[in-house]
């Protein structure tokens, strides 16, 4: 299916990533010591990035599917990002929370950091990797054996 | 309006940066993923990358269910790596300069070749340990900051609120019993 997507798709994606990496950037979220300075009450300006960026998506998430009825590059309808919950919202919510408490990065801020120079921060990366693979290793085997699986997310 | 002299400290200390470089960093990463969203009709995340990424070296059928959309995950990444590299080179090393950016004290900057670039003085041990719970969090929980916190949140998603409660509530639990504990930086 990707060959034959529209040849400005992944141009798009390319421009989308890095006016979404810029931002990061210029936030200061792809710097650990702010955003661990926000979770410490020393400066709160984090949620200004993270509810700004949901206010803009948010208004194009509502407004696009009324004045288009498909995308232009792949055809595909508009629709939001909703998805079912579960209790591993909860408890990978509460894992992913301590890592990012601990580490003060998360996986965008992550690719946006080590732009900005940050080599340091591919201990993070390295990290991001083993515990995605973790997770995807036990869960693969546990799916296997498991025929009343859930579905895919 | 606040006009109580006492209250305007209060506040600014509460905000030693400002706001204007977290609020317009903010809107740029909703136009980049309004940009995407607007041209493909995907809402893209950060954290799916790990696992499609994976899919390339691994059959587990975890990462496999990522084939289709592992390849504009990559572009998407290298767009941020790139993304952030284009901050650094332009507002970063003071060629761009505006009222709305701070530059802040965080971290140590460094010159590579006329760029200035930034490096972190956390501790790698928090940044590896971290990642990991990064890793396996976002991806049991459905999402990241990202995913959950812009996408989710913007479509009014319930399971993103919740999402996002979550792990912002145990991250500040954690980041203040780690600076209790005197971990520093």
């Amino acid at each position: 299916m990707s060959s034959d997507r529209h040849p400005l798709f992944k141009p798009l994606i390319f421009v989308g990533g890095l006016v979404f990496g810029f931002g990061l950037g210029f936030s200061h979220m792809a710097r650990p010591e702010v955003v661990i300075n926000f979770l410490t009450f020393t400066d709160l300006g984090l949620p200004f990035v993270m509810f700004g960026a949901a206010i803009v998506s948010g208004v194009a998430f509502a407004l696009l599917p009324r004045i288009r009825n498909a995308a232009p590059l792949t055809g595909d309808s508009y629709r939001r990002r909703l998805k079912p919950f579960d209790r591993n919202v909860l408890v990978g919510g509460a894992v992913f929370g301590v890592g990012w408490g601990l580490s003060g990065i998360c996986p965008g801020a992550a690719y946006a950091s080590l732009g900005v120079g940050n080599v340091t921060i591919l201990w993070a990366l390295a990290g991001m990797f083993l515990g995605a693979y973790a997770q995807g290793y036990w869960r693969s085997r546990t799916r296997a054996r498991d025929t009343a699986a859930t579905g895919a997310d | 309006m606040v006009t109580d002299p006492v209250l305007l400290q209060a506040v600014a200390e509460l905000f030693p940066n400002g706001i204007s470089r977290y609020a317009v960093g903010g809107l740029l990463v909703g136009v980049g993923t309004v940009l995407i969203y607007a041209g493909t009709g995907i809402p893209a995340g950060a954290s799916t990358f790990l696992e499609s990424t994976l899919s390339y070296v691994s059959d587990q059928s975890r990462f496999q269910q990522y084939v289709g959309s592992r390849d504009w995950r990559l572009v998407f990444t290298a767009g941020i790596v790139l993304g952030g590299l284009a901050f650094a080179a332009t507002v970063q090393s003071g060629v761009i300069t505006s009222s709305l950016y701070q530059p802040g004290t965080t971290g140590r900057l460094y010159d590579v070749g006329g760029v200035t670039l930034w490096m972190t003085e956390v501790q790698p041990w928090r940044l590896f340990l971290g990642g990991i719970l990064v890793g396996v969090g976002t991806r049991i929980g459905k999402g990241c900051t990202s995913g959950h916190g812009v996408c989710g949140v913007g479509s009014a998603s319930k399971t993103s609120v919740i999402g996002v409660v979550t792990f912002l509530a145990v991250a500040i639990g954690t980041a203040q019993v780690v600076a209790a504990l005197g971990v520093s930086p």
